[in-house]
């Protein structure tokens, strides 16, 4: 519940098969799709009626409505699903291929872009992810491609338009083969020609993806040895081919154990799974069984909780009613990772490197002395059970018996060591 | 209002007109500040680290992540080539009426190179003789991926190595000075998790972010330090917070409370910090918004008026130390010399390093310039380098800092082709 999923809700029953429950967790389609929320239609709308109708002073932009309809749908998930490895999956999926709504104007669709380009995806194959990642045009418009025009196409001649290599460069670095592959410069150069024309249809009813023809480098192209037609099926010949890439394989398998198991992935773990995937053409289903399947899987926890997992995690102990007023986003940013922000295409570290800095930990401690005034309908002695059971150890538990009031009590349970594992 | 545009005109999307990320955030209007998010709108998470050293000079490194675009900070106006490569993006020449694409005129250095509109504070360092622009620099490494070159900045070398070259700078300066440790900032431990990479290793190094508003009761502090003494990771992390805070509390005492998590803010900070006595004496800050792919003459203007702020800030947060101290501020490498298919420029080589301060021999722009005709760029592509960042850097540790030349190959390994620069440090 802890290593693989969201942390235990206070009155929570144990699994009796902790394997077999969060197996389950990954059957049917994800149910956070059944919720309503924005899509991209909708978000990409209100992009440009924001743009085409100016605002009366003191009126909430459009994107920020949708932004937040968003945001408070896969905040109620988080806190409340009931299929938790599932969306630990999910938000390690979505930050493998991060966005940010704080650029290139992706804020309204940022959500609507983990619902349809990342979850019906998480169980099914890698190369399907993929190929949905780059025709979203949160991608597109994150990575700034939607106006990379082939030099020799009708557009690029007339209006001395040319090549953006972002996309095409993070695509092979951070998304698939890494440079440990080898790729060089020409080959960012010839694949950034391959997504020429890979844009945003803003002003079409319905606004999206749109293959723009005019724009498209003619000629076929080579990448990484091989010579790949144009068009937009040439594209995704390419895509198809890099998403079942051995390189890529071996990527998506270091990451995953790194989430799941330790900052420093023992290289048998990804071994394991690095075979699963390529002996499944990329099967994430079977590669997330194969991650419970490991035995340092199953050892003392390492990893530290990143400010999303510390929140979540402490807001579905103290299990409190919906008409609580709640603001886990805001808490996530002052923690120092505002919900869907991070600042690079590289995501959110997954190493306690990256979040354990002293004044970040004193954030966390401010936070949990402040979060604890949310608990006092709890026994601290039971959600220290709820939370930990045995894996507190016993000074501590006698410390939170014998705190001066339920609010410290529940305080040190938070703040403490092992309530910052996973 | 359903809107029909014709095939003809139904134009390639930029998003935000070319002005997204990073330099133009979203109005920070009262319904952004209800739903959380006004603190998150920065130019991406700007951090400042701290380590102490035996020493009265105060030298800092801003780290710019993202890549800047050299010849757009400081442009060689002078060079006859540079109209062909960058004419749509290239402001006016000093002395000229403002461009209505381009934006403000430069200013001047010395009439080749002009310093960007938004760097008038540091226009006015450049006058004082405390700003020296060093043009066409690289380090060794030469990958065009942000975050391996970062590593390579950071490492001080042509890989990643497990510490950086200032926390390894840090550590020659103590090298027979038993006396730290007692000092509030001192070396005692080895601990520096959650920093950038170039002040990890072996010296102890401190953080600092603007605090919370309400702090929890001291006994809550203790019980919570008492609980994670065992625990390897956040032991010292809680040991160290509380010392942190001990002494920044201290520090900053009577100065009005920080707000936001913004640069300014933090390099604010950093020159109280480093002016205090028995303070650090070293400090890295960091700051993105860099990454100019598209529509590059807007979304500059934003992070270079930062970044000017930002110096400004902390000179006057320095006070009188700041006659003591060098800032160098670097990026992982630079941009193309030609402009992209979007109005901005891609990952390149050479670019711009600024070498500020009360201790800096400036007033003028060191360059070996290679010139901008094709057949002078880099692999026909990028600016060339001439000079490399390690030289730059050994020059400061060697003349700001007084380390030695064994010293310095500690600092950085293999470098024996990159001899310290001379003359950037006051004599």
């Amino acid at each position: 519940m802890i290593r693989f999923g969201l942390g235990r809700k206070a009155g929570e029953p144990l699994p009796a098969d902790p394997i077999g429950w969060l197996a389950r967790q990954l059957d049917g389609t994800d149910p956070a799709l059944l919720r309503p929320a924005p899509d991209t239609v909708t978000g990409l709308t209100a992009l440009r009626e924001d743009r085409k109708n100016p605002l009366m002073q003191g009126q909430p932009r459009r994107v920020y409505l949708v932004l937040r309809a968003g945001i408070d749908a896969a905040m109620d998930t988080l806190l409340a699903t009931d299929t938790p490895f599932r969306e630990r999956l999910v938000w390690f999926w979505a930050n493998h291929f991060t966005i940010s709504y704080r650029q290139g104007g992706v804020a309204a669709i940022s959500n609507a872009y983990v619902r349809e380009a990342i979850r019906p995806h998480v169980t099914g194959r890698f190369v399907d992810m993929l190929l949905a990642v780059m025709h979203h045009p949160a991608m597109l418009m994150y990575l700034e491609n939607t106006g990379s025009t082939g030099p020799n196409s009708p557009v690029g001649r007339k209006r001395k338009a040319g090549l953006n290599e972002n996309l095409a460069r993070e695509s092979l670095e951070l998304h698939t083969v890494t440079p440990a592959s080898g790729y060089t410069q020409a080959d960012v150069t010839a694949y950034s020609a391959i997504l020429t024309g890979w844009s945003v249809a803003l002003q079409r009813n319905p606004p999206g993806f749109v293959f723009l023809n005019r724009a498209h480098e003619p000629g076929a192209k080579t990448v990484m040895g091989r010579v790949w037609p144009p068009g937009q099926d040439g594209g995704e010949q390419f895509l198809t081919w890099l998403g079942t890439h051995p390189a890529t394989m071996h990527n998506l398998a270091v990451k995953l154990v790194r989430h799941f198991v330790a900052d420093t992935p023992p290289p048998d773990d990804v071994a394991r799974v690095e075979a699963v995937l390529r002996d499944t053409g990329g099967d994430l289903h079977a590669a997330a069984m194969a991650v419970l399947a490991l035995p340092q899987a199953w050892m003392p926890l390492t990893k530290l909780r990143t400010p999303m997992d510390y929140v979540v995690a402490a807001l579905r102990l103290f299990d409190l009613p919906a008409t609580a007023k709640l603001n886990p986003s805001g808490w996530m940013n002052q923690l120092g990772q505002p919900f869907m922000g991070a600042d690079l295409p590289n995501g959110w570290a997954d190493t306690a490197a990256g979040w354990a800095a002293p004044a970040m930990i004193m954030r966390r401690i401010d936070w949990a002395a402040a979060i604890s005034g949310r608990a006092r309908g709890h026994d601290p002695r039971v959600l220290a059970q709820a939370a930990l059971g045995p894996l507190l150890p016993a000074d501590t538990m006698q410390r939170i018996a014998g705190a001066g009031s339920r609010q410290e009590a529940v305080a040190m349970l938070i703040a403490s060591p092992q309530f910052q594992r996973r | 209002m359903p809107h029909h545009a014709s095939p003809g005109r139904r134009a390639l999307f930029c998003p935000e007109d070319g002005q997204s990320r990073a330099t133009r955030p979203f109005a920070i209007t009262r319904r952004a500040a209800l739903l959380g998010l006004a603190g998150a709108v920065t130019l991406g998470r700007a951090s400042l680290a701290l380590a102490a050293a035996p020493t009265r000079q105060r030298f800092v490194v801003v780290l710019l992540r993202g890549a800047l675009d050299g010849m757009s900070a400081v442009v060689p106006y002078g060079d006859p080539a540079l109209a062909d490569l960058r004419g749509p993006l290239l402001p006016p020449p000093p002395g000229s009426a403002a461009d209505p694409k381009t934006g403000d005129a430069l200013l001047d250095l010395g009439g080749f190179y002009g310093l960007h509109a938004s760097m008038a504070g540091l226009h006015g360092l450049y006058r004082a003789d405390q700003l020296l622009p060093i043009h066409a620099v690289a380090g060794n490494w030469r990958m065009r991926s942000h975050f391996e070159a970062q590593d390579c900045m950071e490492s001080g070398a042509d890989h990643r190595m497990t510490s950086g070259w200032l926390n390894r700078a840090a550590s020659q300066l103590q090298v027979g000075h038993p006396a730290e440790g007692k000092t509030p900032m001192g070396n005692a431990v080895a601990f520096s998790p959650g920093l950038p990479l170039l002040l990890r290793g072996p010296s102890r190094v401190g953080s600092w972010l603007p605090d919370m508003s309400v702090h929890p009761d001291v006994a809550l502090y203790r019980a919570i330090a008492d609980m994670s003494h065992d625990d390897p990771l956040l032991g010292p992390a809680v040991a160290e917070g509380l010392r942190e805070r001990g002494f920044s509390d201290a520090a900053m005492a009577g100065a009005p409370a920080p707000r936001g998590f913004g640069f300014t803010t933090l390099a604010s900070a950093a020159g109280k910090l480093l002016a205090a006595p028995g303070g650090p004496r070293l400090a890295a800050l960091e700051v993105g918004g860099w990454d100019t792919h598209v529509g590059q003459v807007r979304r500059l203007a934003y992070p270079l008026g930062t970044l000017d702020a930002g110096m400004i800030a902390l000179k006057d947060g320095l006070g009188e130390a700041w006659t003591d101290t060098a800032v160098l501020v670097i990026t992982e490498f630079g941009r193309t010399a030609r402009i992209n298919g979007t109005q901005g420029t891609d990952h390149g080589t050479g670019t711009i390093a600024f070498l500020l301060g009360g201790s800096v021999a400036g007033g003028r722009v060191l360059a070996n310039w290679p010139g901008l005709k094709p057949s002078n760029l880099f692999e026909n592509r990028d600016l060339a380098p001439t000079t490399d960042l390690r030289a730059v850097a050994k020059g400061v540790l060697a003349a700001h800092l007084g380390l030695t030349p064994a010293a310095l190959a500690k600092v950085f390994p293999n470098s024996a082709d990159a001899a310290p620069l001379a003359g950037l440090i006051r004599a």
